[in-house]
């Protein structure tokens, strides 16, 4: 059966280049980088190789990249570290509604133990304004952790303006910049941030590799205890192989970036035009500020997941911010936090795109999607009937 | 994550749609939980289900359910439909993912709603809401997965 990809913001297909360079670090280089002997510097040389190469992708330096297992973690560590670091100034974190749940569910865990978190509200776009953050700043605000570009609706948070603003109070920025790599450029000069998450398999690279930007000079309260990998801040022997493989995926990634995500924008504008030709469908999201490659639609009197299946039995792969996805009866707080009523949210999809598709896919899922939406309408006790 | 029998009925549900004057009309869950099940009947006589009819918003889990017990009631009598269970009708569809079986299992209580409103002679939808607040407050918080 035809297969079709388009949940890129899930994860996305490992890089063949990417893998070439990974391979001898599976196999002979199998060194750990902390050995003095041969096998230890080969490998040693590997990881700070990739160090370079992620923070030229980030306009960083080396020294401010701090290699973790993904963005959870670096998420994890820069929220906890920082709140930690900071406690004695104060003990108000600012984020948003909006986050994913590696920062959101940090921010609660932080409430929980006595910080006071403010959650901005967003538009209906999903978006955070740069006033909202301003009336929030108190003089107990220690940290501002808003995301670059949302993992659900791909809206673009004008990130470098609060960044400027943090700046200005003398409060620590951090951003989640997992969906931004790869898809929009990314400099932490430009966008005025302290600290940067990021994650490799969201730009094809391996997964459970991730790393964080932190500034020169911001200090970072340790949690994890161990050895003296990553200057403390991230004990534990190091993935090499995986290191290796985020270094050369970042490399990649912002290579002829506007070329690739301009190609991709106009796949993503033609499925968004079949799309929403569909009756009684919404666009959620930014209708500009918004990544190249997200495309997320509600389908009114159908529910996401099996709208999901459905698509999977044509070999379509999609997401969806539906409760049935998402391991609760709630529907995404993103969509909600939006001000989407439950059966819009109920009925969203998300379609990613990467740099493989092709027009034909679109226009092959532009072919079944109407008959899967007028099959399951027909079973909805919530559907009335067509306009036409 | 399905089973075969789950997807067939899935996507090949038996008895959609709605009966015009039907006996009795049973309606459960709610949008805010992102299901909905409506069940008609056309009951005869002798007390036997002759028809029977569903409409239903929600996931493969609530679809599949709701096409099951259309087809393990037609032809029983209402005694004996009003003793089937939400857990017998996932068993006849070879199991369901531990989450769905708190979540998006209610075809059971669809039915017996529609027989209660036949035996109440009353065509009235029974919309009851029965969660409050802004969140769906069925008990299903162990879904992981
Ligand atoms: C915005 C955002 N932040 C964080 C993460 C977590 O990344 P990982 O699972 O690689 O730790 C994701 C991935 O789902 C994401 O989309």
């Amino acid at each position: 059966m035809r297969k079709v990809y388009l949940d890129h913001a899930a994860t996305t297909p490992l890089n063949e280049e990417v893998l070439n360079e990974m391979l001898p670090y599976l196999k002979e280089h199998f060194g750990n980088p902390s050995s003095i002997h041969s096998f230890g510097r080969e490998a040693r040389r590997a990881v700070e190789e990739s160090r370079e190469r992620v923070a030229a992708a980030l306009g960083a330096s080396a020294e401010e990249i701090i290699f973790t297992s993904g963005a959870t973690e670096a998420n994890n560590l820069a929220i906890r570290g920082i709140a930690r670091a900071q406690q004695k100034k104060g003990n108000h974190i600012i984020t948003s509604a909006v986050e994913h749940h590696a920062v959101y569910d940090t921010c609660a865990a932080l409430q929980k133990e006595g910080f006071d978190v403010t959650f901005l509200p967003v538009d209906e776009y999903g978006m955070v304004s740069v006033d909202a953050v301003a009336a929030a700043i108190t003089d107990k605000t220690i940290l501002v952790t808003i995301m670059l570009a949302n993992n659900e609706v791909g809206t673009i948070m004008p990130i470098a303006e609060i960044g400027q603003l943090c700046r200005e109070h003398d409060i620590i920025f951090h951003t989640d910049a997992v969906q931004a790599i790869g898809n929009i450029p990314v400099n932490v000069k430009d966008l005025n941030v302290d600290l940067l998450s990021l994650t490799a398999h969201k730009f094809y690279g391996p997964k459970g590799v991730g790393a964080l930007y932190l500034r020169k000079g911001t200090r970072l309260n340790v949690y994890h205890y161990g050895g003296a990998q990553e200057r403390k801040l991230r004990p534990g022997t190091e993935n090499v192989p995986g290191i290796v493989g985020l270094g050369k995926a970042i490399e990649l990634a912002v290579k002829d970036l506007e070329a690739k995500t301009n190609r991709i924008k106009v796949l993503r504008d033609r499925l968004q035009e079949g799309l929403l030709a569909i009756e009684h469908t919404k666009l959620n999201g930014h209708p500009q500020q918004r990544l190249p490659g997200n495309l997320n639609v509600s389908i009114l009197f159908v529910e996401g997941e099996s709208l999901i299946l459905s698509l999977d039995l044509k070999g379509i792969a999609v997401s969806s911010g539906s409760a049935c996805t998402s391991g609760s009866l709630d529907p995404s707080h993103v969509l909600m936090a939006m001000g989407l009523d439950h059966q819009t949210a109920h009925g969203s999809l998300r379609f990613t795109l990467g740099v493989n598709n092709t027009e034909e896919e679109i226009d092959y899922v532009l072919e079944v999607l109407p008959d899967i939406v007028t099959r399951l309408r027909s079973m909805s006790p919530v559907y009335k009937g067509s306009n036409k | 994550m399905y089973t075969e029998q789950v997807m067939d009925h899935f996507t090949n549900p038996r008895n959609v749609g709605e009966i015009e004057k039907a006996d009795g009309v049973g309606e459960v869950g709610n949008m805010k939980c992102g299901d909905i099940m409506r069940i008609y009947l056309k009951v005869n006589d002798n007390e036997v289900i002759e028809d029977i009819k569903f409409r239903t918003f929600g996931c493969a889990a609530a679809i599949a359910t709701s096409s099951m017990i259309t087809e393990m009631v037609k032809g029983k009598t209402i005694t004996e439909a009003m003793k089937i269970t939400n857990k017998q009708v996932a068993a006849e569809l070879g199991g369901l993912p531990a989450p769905k079986m708190h979540c998006s299992n209610l075809a059971a209580d669809a039915l017996k709603k529609a027989i209660e409103n036949y035996q109440g002679n009353n065509n009235q939808v029974n919309n009851k809401i029965e969660e409050t607040g802004n969140n769906c407050n069925r008990d299903c918080n162990n879904c992981s997965y």
